[in-house]
């Protein structure tokens, strides 16, 4: 009897089984993987892709039967949508990714606001007004069969990847040769401070191309906007600079910004003889002497407190550095040393406020603790010797009396 | 000037007088002048119990002036060191001091003791004294390890993790007993407290009493003689006087002990290569582990063997196994002089000498190992 019923029970559970791999019949793979190529065919590559992995399957987007084997049957099957064209793809895409219900089954974290940013786009709105297909659409950038997570390393729109996506279309001269906008844009920003820190030392936080443009609705930042954008990261700055004379002055005279003084694609590291009087300070470029205002004069009172400073906090590091590479505890001055470089950064972002008196007063408490660190490390050199000395005394004292010792010692022993 | 000799001759002599008058100091002066020690080819051995002896005694005055300024506690630990070797008058030197002598005691103890096992001077009648060295072996090694913890940086929290997770292992009490030792499941402040009172009063107590029993024992017996000396005649063994020869020669290499100890800790008061105690950062118990957690030197034969024993050795834990040989090993090494009966009768024991030299080689390999392979 207990036989019978185990011989039931798998019969049970191989039946389900049996189904259940029915149900689950991808006939899509079994024929395209036969006939495509192992390294370029959207059959193989799909393994890494997003949907696939989110348990979609080819007729999730493609539609059709999947369990049918004939290829005719499949496009005269339920819902055959076949491969959309250039102008197809983001209402393709948007099905899905434009339904917030469908999104919240399997990815509540994204938005579903996509399609409608892309019509704002640059590149929407040519693709959609002007039919021309050269404007990017979202296979441009997230690829067709191997599309992945903008967090996972692989995929396209991962920042690391991201500035080449873009690259792809906008540094190839041919394809933009209608538009009339450059192509070294790329080049220009892995040059640029930026470019450095995100693609040589891979610093996750620097920004890319999407940051400043964004992405689905991306555009050129406006003149007007551009301290918005830069501020987002560059907070403070944007603060300083928005209470600044030369808000109102840009202003007046449609000057971007950031990009006046810092460039946009190219924003190379600012040092310190960006701000002056004279060569090569970017302030010459619009002030002079005699153009009524006190810009030159500001100028370069901010710079010589900057300039102060920074000779201050070299000559303290340096020898700080001579302290420490004599082994000597130096916790209390190293933190002193940072408080110094804080202020210099400190007084370096207030010169965006153009008011010579706060950029003095900074750099002025910056000074005071440089001096203090230098006065400190020549004490603590002074006790480096101190020390060695005293330990010379001292060896010599005992080195006697061991002599002395061992003199009584043998005289006794005699 | 010879006036005012003669009057501080004299007043030492009204002192020694005042004294002797009270307790008898002719008579502890007489006995100690009968005292002999043997003079051989290994008699330098003689003088590494006193060098332990010596650095013990810097522990304990270094150990008490740090003591003013330290506060035990997760939040004052770390701040309170640091303020000792930035700010007070020679802090820094005390504390170097103080970590030196520690390493340097280690370390004579361990001469002293593998010499006393290779001269079999552990043989009877001397048993109690070798058990009683055993007992400060152990005290002086708890020393090192509560005192690792103490100024609560982040390589001594994560090496303290580590250390007393090995507790924890063991079958039975092992989780109780780590429990105690850490003052809870984790290493905490609480840990502080118990390291800190450990070290600062419990292993101090208990270290004088066995000390004094094993200075005692030392006094009433004298140095042990080499086995080879029962069958040499009387003329050809030579002695040489306890008070003053020897009280004298102990003086002396415990001045050239301190005039080491000086040098290194003004050149070296951090440490310098596998002996080293940097302060560097404040133990943060979030922050991931470095990348090199490694006790302290004499913990590393113990450490690194761990280390390389298997996930298991037939069919116990392999760390578990690991500390059940070191057991027994630790036992058989306590116990050798009522196991080796050889040396009882006055003759060597190969076996106990192979035993020996095992054990040092394997100790000396496994500690490389453990610096070699980190």
């Amino acid at each position: 009897m207990k036989n019978i019923r185990l011989l039931l029970l798998l019969l049970v559970v191989l039946t389900a089984s049996a189904a259940l791999t029915t149900a689950q019949i991808n006939n899509c793979l079994t024929c395209h993987q036969d006939f495509e190529d192992e390294e370029t065919g959207p059959s193989h590559l799909i393994v890494r892709d997003i949907h696939i992995q989110k348990g979609l399957g080819c007729a999730d987007c493609h539609g059709g039967d999947p369990s049918l084997e004939d290829m005719d049957e499949v496009r005269e099957s339920r819902d055959w949508r076949g491969v959309p064209s250039h102008l197809e793809v983001p209402d393709f895409c948007s099905r899905c990714h434009g339904s917030a219900s469908y999104m919240h089954e399997h990815n509540p974290s994204l938005p579903t606001d996509q399609l409608a940013k892309y019509r704002t786009s640059i590149h929407g709105q040519r693709l959609f007004s002007n039919k021309d297909t050269k404007m990017a659409n979202c296979i441009s950038c997230h690829g067709t069969h191997q599309i992945g997570s903008a967090r996972t390393p692989h995929s396209t729109t991962h920042p690391l990847n991201l500035a080449q996506t873009c690259a792809n279309c906008h540094a190839d001269a041919e394809h933009m040769a209608d538009y009339d906008i450059p192509t070294d844009q790329f080049e220009k920003y892995r040059q640029s401070v930026h470019g450095k820190a995100l693609l040589e030392r891979k610093d996750l936080g620097a920004p890319v191309c999407n940051d400043c443009h964004g992405n689905h609705g991306a555009a050129p930042p406006g003149v007007a906007s551009l301290s918005f954008v830069c501020g987002n990261c560059h907070a403070i700055e944007a603060e300083l600079f928005n209470a600044s004379p030369h808000r109102t002055a840009f202003e007046e005279n449609d000057f971007p910004m950031c990009e006046t003084c810092h460039s946009n694609h190219l924003i190379e590291q600012p040092f310190d003889k960006m701000l002056g009087a004279a060569e090569p300070a970017l302030c010459i470029n619009c002030h002079a002497e005699d153009d009524g205002t006190r810009g030159l004069a500001t100028a370069a009172a901010m710079s010589q407190a900057v300039e102060k400073l920074a000779t201050a906090y070299d000559e303290a590091r340096t020898s700080l550095e001579d302290v420490i590479a004599r082994g000597m505890m130096t916790t209390d001055e190293e933190f002193r040393l940072k408080e110094v470089q804080q202020l210099l950064v400190a007084t370096r972002r207030q010169t965006h406020a153009v008011a010579a008196d706060t950029v003095d007063s900074i750099a002025e408490a910056g000074y005071r603790k440089a001096n203090e660190v230098r006065t400190n490390s020549a004490a603590l050199v002074d006790e480096y010797y101190f020390r060695r000395k005293g330990l010379g005394l001292a060896t010599l004292f005992i080195t006697v009396l061991v002599v002395a010792l061992w003199v009584y010692i043998r005289r006794i022993e005699k | 000037m010879a006036a005012s000799s003669s009057s501080s001759g004299g007043l030492s002599l009204q002192l020694y007088q005042w004294l002797d008058e009270r307790f008898k100091l002719d008579t502890v002066i007489e006995y100690m002048k009968g005292k002999v020690v043997p003079v051989h080819s290994h008699s330098l051995f003689y003088y590494f119990g006193g060098i332990s002896l010596f650095l013990f005694i810097v522990q304990v005055l270094t150990g008490i002036l740090l003591l003013m300024y330290y506060r035990p506690g997760a939040d004052s630990a770390f701040e309170s060191v640091r303020f000792i070797i930035s700010n007070v008058s020679f802090g820094w030197l005390i504390r170097s001091l103080h970590s030196w002598s520690a390493n340097l005691m280690v370390f004579a103890v361990f001469i002293h003791m593998f010499s006393v096992y290779f001269t079999s001077a552990y043989r009877k009648p001397r048993e109690l004294t070798w058990l009683s060295g055993m007992a400060l072996l152990g005290l002086t090694m708890a020393f090192g390890f509560s005192g690792y913890l103490l100024p609560w940086n982040e390589l001594a929290f994560f090496a303290t993790r580590v250390g007393t997770g090995v507790a924890g292992v063991m079958p039975g009490l092992g989780e109780q007993v780590l429990i105690i030792m850490r003052g809870g499941e984790e290493v905490t402040g609480a840990t502080i407290g118990r390291f800190f009172a450990l070290h600062v009063a419990i292993l101090p107590g208990i270290t004088v009493l066995v000390l004094s029993a094993h200075l005692l024992f030392l006094q009433r017996q004298g140095m042990s003689e080499p086995l080879d000396w029962a069958n040499k005649p009387e003329s050809d063994k030579r002695y040489q006087k306890f008070f003053p020869n020897f009280l004298l020669r102990d003086l002396l290499v415990w001045l050239i002990v301190l005039n080491i100890l000086a040098v290194l800790a003004v050149l070296f008061p951090d440490g310098i290569g596998a002996v080293h105690w940097p302060l560097g950062a404040k133990a943060d118990p979030f922050a991931p582990p470095p990348a090199v957690i490694r006790p302290e030197w004499y913990f590393m034969f113990t450490f690194q063997a761990l280390k390389m024993l298997p996930a298991h050795v037939w069919l116990i834990e392999g760390e578990l196994f690991g500390i059940g040989v070191f057991t027994i090993g630790g036992l058989i090494w306590a116990l050798v002089p009522y196991l080796n009966r050889k040396s009882a009768k006055g003759q060597p024991s190969k076996l106990f000498t192979a035993f020996g030299v095992f054990v040092l080689t394997f100790v000396i390999v496994m500690t490389a190992l453990g610096y070699i392979l980190e």
